[in-house]
């Protein structure tokens, strides 16, 4: 629009439709000029609240490898758009500067974080988890029935991953004989 | 519902737009409460009495949807002359021995000594009801003693509005009407937690609210998944779609299992549990798992009586378990008995923590309140700790399922940062690394994980991430032999020929398309929508939906229409998808002899249940009795109105110096903890606070910890809005600001006032906001079914001002216990006798 004399409020107040000046009238060039930053997004991607299990639809809004917002999906017959304090939230989840993106480790009687490799995490685990197995490893129980297992591992944790996830956790564990495998369903 | 799940209950607020009166029964005023038409608060932990005592009205009066009843429950069925009930063994069911504390069931049984009846699948039956062992009779006797009068000593609801829910609820159900029963999973959290559920199925059942469109019971589940991790749980005690995980005991070989599964004879879908039990060895072990070899069941680890999560917990503290995953849980915050959970970390080996946040389970070594009690030392604490990195909601694909069976689809918007990966990643790569260390071993109790099917594409930016779309693939099962996708459970074959990892979620990947992911837009579809994400299983939308017709396969009402039998096409049709063998005809009778699907007749509409009836009464399946009966909670300040059994008898019980329960009634010093205290979530938090008190607008909208107390209470004790207090139990002592309303109103109960007080529980040492965590106050009870802990429902005293910090802590709860009489350390040989 033409910055001109024209465009003063009280002007287009006159002359327009909107004579309270509620609405259009009242509105400024830099409002006018405002776009939603979900109009640029590079991307869209549909996905689902992570927090309560309503299963809200979510619209993920990405620009220049960054969450830039995340909005509920009207399209949703669960939700219709609407999302609550926490799903509106969510971008906050995603991108806070509180989040943890390095492994962090504390070696016995330490008093403070150290920093370690991912991959080197990850041997370190397979060691303890290899160990602790082969040490408590029970093949019978005291009538000769089998066990095969191990009470030396325990997990805890699913509500909040995917079908795919839990899926592989039970597997895994299963097939080294790790038994004590709980999520919050039982809490 | 208004409170932690918003969204969810626009839908109640549509409905009371309609013309649905919504009633809120709880001890607490919430954000439900206010748009509800009528609030009903009662004591904590009374539900069975209430729901009894409505049951008890429904049967009174003869209000019962009959023809329902007579039709899809096992009302008409015959109990055997064993059978005692609770009121001729003062609170007690037949069968119980209280040196072990458990039943014996065959009391419990259907009649097979009448020679109309053949077996569990078909016991004799009397459709008049009036046979005085019929199941409807039992009930009738049963819930008698839940009167108005008893519901007002018991719950302390009044007479009126206690009578006034009960017409409201009989009203709005039968033909033309239907009532939605919604709990919230704090039900579950009870020493008689499943029996609540129980009360609540009766209810729903006799009303006929079961399978029909606007009636039925509504689990609201509180996180994203936790309806996919229990279908493909993450669970000590089960296998995908709710095969057990096999006991050394009761399953010495394939066989055993499956046929503990199947119960020969037994009606219904799982007269398949070979085809289940078989696809789901074939997806773990695929080739390795041949008929010769039972499929590799022997590949499977046994489990021998509790293995849950507070077993464990136990364990640890005593040296058992020596390592520990924490996969997006904070059971330092989020599990009851708070300081065991800790002490239990603090003597691992080591832990793994897999978290977006540095949550308050990864750093109990240096900022846990045992810390400050120095209990913990961390120069001294020996446990390794690994805090790993995990990807969100938004940097990985998969499905969650939501709390109506409904899995979606979720497109990964980005990749993850830094370390940050997926569970995928995790689990996938550390299972790779395991059997590349084992690879030469010839072990024979590294087979099954050297023989495991571990071989899923890889893919994204990176190039070492697990396609999810092929693990979810393997959930929904092929045929071995051309990969073809299966497309129902009732496809899979017992034979080898097929696998697939979750019989209940086949069909999520029909035709090779993932079902899971469909989004056509609500408006485009019908109200059903059943082009939105796939619902399990089948993509059926209710569950057990034949019911929603008459015995003839008629709608019940044209207002209440859902499914139906089409007499022209010769096959069951509506809006749904039918619950039922598509083609089995109303008037269908099965042929004797006949076993699982085969077996169920055409109006047997419960077909998951051995008998094909909704259960009333349950003969199989539950520890605690076949029927609800009203329990106190372990902790109380009351004698068991009811019954003379205090607590519930088969209450799973840890009985240790470290979980001391504070005392109740007949015990002694009871007084000292005078006040019940409840606890719940607020809706800008979320549980254990991992996922919310490090965000900045939910922390600044609900930024401290509260306690709420009623005007009265506060008077008595002189705290002060705003100001500090101090809430004691015999395991711990917490503060937090007192908040006074009239949103708690003191109750009469007994003839006396009880005080309740409630506390939010998402507070802990770390994040934008910190506070004291109300599950430390919890001792652990569990119910013995599911092995849930008690943790809605306690007693308290609440006193004004800060608690003591350091030593004087421990020496300030030490106290109470002396007091209580609970300060021995070494407990009693064999609990208490409540």
């Amino acid at each position: 629009m033409a910055t001109t004399w024209l465009s003063w409020p009280v002007i287009k107040q006159i002359t327009g439709a909107d004579k309270l000046a509620r609405g259009h009238a009242a509105r400024s060039e830099w409002t006018e000029e405002l776009s939603a930053r979900t109009t640029t997004a590079d991307s869209v991607a549909k996905s689902v609240c992570p927090y309560c299990a309503v299963g809200c639809g979510q619209k993920v809004f990405v620009k220049d490898d960054e969450v830039i917002q995340i909005e509920g999906d009207p399209d949703s017959p669960v939700s219709r758009g609407r999302l609550c304090p926490k799903g509106s939230a969510s971008k906050n989840l995603v991108t806070s500067p509180l989040r943890q993106s390095t492994v962090r480790y504390r070696p016995a009687y330490a008093t403070e974080w150290q920093d370690l490799e991912l991959g080197t995490a990850m041997e370190m685990i397979a060691d303890r988890v290899l160990k602790t197995r082969r040490d408590t490893w029970q093949d019978l129980d005291d009538q000769g029935r089998k066990l095969r297992r191990t009470m030396g591992i325990a997990s805890l944790g699913g509500a909040t991953l995917d079908n795919e996830e839990n899926y592989l956790i039970k597997k895994l564990f299963t097939a080294m004989g790790a038994i004590q495998i709980e999520n919050q369903a039982r809490i | 519902m208004a409170e932690a799940h918003p969204v969810g209950f626009q839908w109640v607020m549509e409905a009371k737009k309609r013309g649905a009166r919504i009633i809120h029964v709880d001890p607490r005023f919430t954000r439900t409460s206010a748009l509800a038409d009528t609030h009903v608060p009662l004591r904590v932990g009374t539900d069975i009495a209430f729901l009894g005592g409505v049951i008890n009205y429904v049967l009174e009066h003869g209000l019962d949807f009959r023809d329902y009843v007579v039709a899809y429950t096992n009302a008409a069925n015959i109990i055997g002359e064993q059978y005692v009930d609770t009121d001729d063994l003062d609170g007690l069911f037949s069968g119980f021995d209280p040196e072990t504390k458990t039943y014996d069931t065959s009391s419990w049984q259907y009649d097979s000594a009448d020679p109309a009846g053949d077996g569990a699948a078909h016991p004799p039956r009397d459709e008049t009801l009036q046979h005085p062992r019929c199941v409807y009779q039992i009930l009738k006797r049963h819930f008698s003693r839940y009167t108005p009068e008893m519901v007002e000593q018991t719950c302390g609801v009044s007479r009126d509005d206690f009578l006034d829910v009960c017409r409201s609820v009989a009203q709005s159900s039968g033909r033309e009407r239907t009532t939605a029963l919604v709990y919230s999973v704090g039900w579950t959290q009870h020493s008689v937690g499943v029996q609540y559920i129980r009360t609540g199925a009766i209810l729903q059942l006799l009303l006929g609210n079961m399978g029909r469109p606007g009636g039925g019971i509504m689990a609201l589940r509180g996180h994203a998944s936790i309806q996919g991790s229990t279908d493909i749980p993450t669970l000590f005690n089960l296998l995908p779609g709710y095969l057990p995980m096999p006991s050394a005991q009761e399953h010495p070989d394939l066989e055993a299992w499956i046929e503990a599964v199947h119960k020969p004879g037994s009606k219904g879908f799982w007269g398949a549990a070979d085809a289940y039990a078989v696809n789901l060895l074939k997806a773990y072990w695929g080739e390795h798992a041949t008929a010769e070899n039972d499929y590799c069941f022997d590949y499977l680890p046994r489990i021998n009586g509790d293995h849950g999560t507070y077993r464990s917990v136990l364990d640890m503290i005593d040296g058992k378990v020596k390592g520990y995953f924490l996969l997006g849980q904070n059971p330092a915050v989020g599990s009851a008995h708070g300081r065991a959970q800790r002490l239990g970390m603090a003597n691992l080996d080591w832990l793994v923590v897999r978290d977006l946040y540095e949550i308050e389970s990864a750093t109990f070594w240096k900022n846990s309140p045992e810390v400050e009690t120095g209990e913990i030392v961390p120069e001294e604490c020996a446990t390794e700790v690994f805090l790993m990195p995990a990807a969100s909601h938004v940097e990985k694909e998969g499905t969650f399922t939501q709390t109506s069976r409904m899995l979606q689809w979720r497109e990964k918007a980005l990749d993850p940062k830094g370390d940050c990966r997926s569970e995928l990643w995790f689990f996938y790569h550390l299972g790779r690394i395991l059997r590349d260390r084992l690879a030469e071993s010839t072990d024979e109790r590294d087979r099954p994980l050297l023989d495991l099917t571990w071989d899923y594409p890889l893919h994204g930016k990176r190039g070492d991430e697990p396609s999810a779309e092929a693990v979810l693939m393997e959930i929904n099962g092929y045929e071995v032999e051309s990969g073809r996708p299966l497309s129902s459970f009732t496809e899979m074959r017992a034979d080898g020929s097929t696998l697939g990892g979750c019989w209940i979620y086949t069909g999520v990947y029909a035709d090779g398309v993932n079902q899971a992911a469909r989004r056509t837009p609500r408006d485009e579809q019908s109200w059903v929508a059943p082009e939105w994400g796939w619902a399990w299983p089948a993509n059926r939308r209710i569950l057990y939906n034949r019911a929603s017709a008459d015995r003839d396969g008629r709608p019940w009402s044209e207002r209440k229409a859902y499914v139906w039998w089409d007499e022209e096409t010769r096959e069951w049709t509506g809006h749904d998808v039918p619950d039922f063998q598509k083609t089995k005809p109303p008037s269908f009778q099965p042929e004797a002899g006949s076993d699982g699907a085969d077996a169920l007749s055409g109006d047997d509409a419960f077909i998951m249940q051995g008998d094909g009836k909704g259960a009333l009464f349950v003969p199989q399946g539950l520890i605690d009795g076949p029927l609800p009966t009203h329990y106190e909670p372990v902790e109380s300040p009351f004698r068991n109105p009811v019954n003379g059994q205090q607590a519930n008898p088969t209450r799973k019980d840890y009985v240790r110096a470290d979980n001391r329960m504070n005392p109740s009634p007949p015990e002694p010093h009871s007084d000292v903890f005078p006040i019940v205290f409840t606890t719940s979530r607020l809706t800008e938090h979320h549980t254990a606070g991992g996922m919310s008190r490090f965000q900045a607008y939910l922390s600044e909208l609900q930024p401290e910890m509260f306690v709420e107390v009623s005007p009265a209470l506060a008077a008595e004790r002189g705290l002060e809005h705003m100001g500090w207090c101090t809430v004691v139990s015999g395991r711990a002592a917490i503060e937090g600001r007192v908040l006074i309303t009239e949103r708690l109103r003191p109750l009469r109960v007994e003839d006396r006032i009880v005080h309740q007080i409630w506390l939010p529980y998402h507070w802990g040492r770390s994040g934008l906001v910190t506070g004291d965590s109300t599950n430390d106050l919890l001792g652990i009870t569990l119910d013995p079914n599911v092995l849930i802990q008690e943790s809605k429902v306690g007693t308290c005293d609440i006193l004004p001002g800060r608690r003591p910090t350091g030593p004087a802590l421990l020496e300030f709860v030490a106290r109470y216990r002396r007091r209580a009489g609970i300060a021995d350390e070494s407990a009693p040989a064999k609990g208490s006798q409540r």
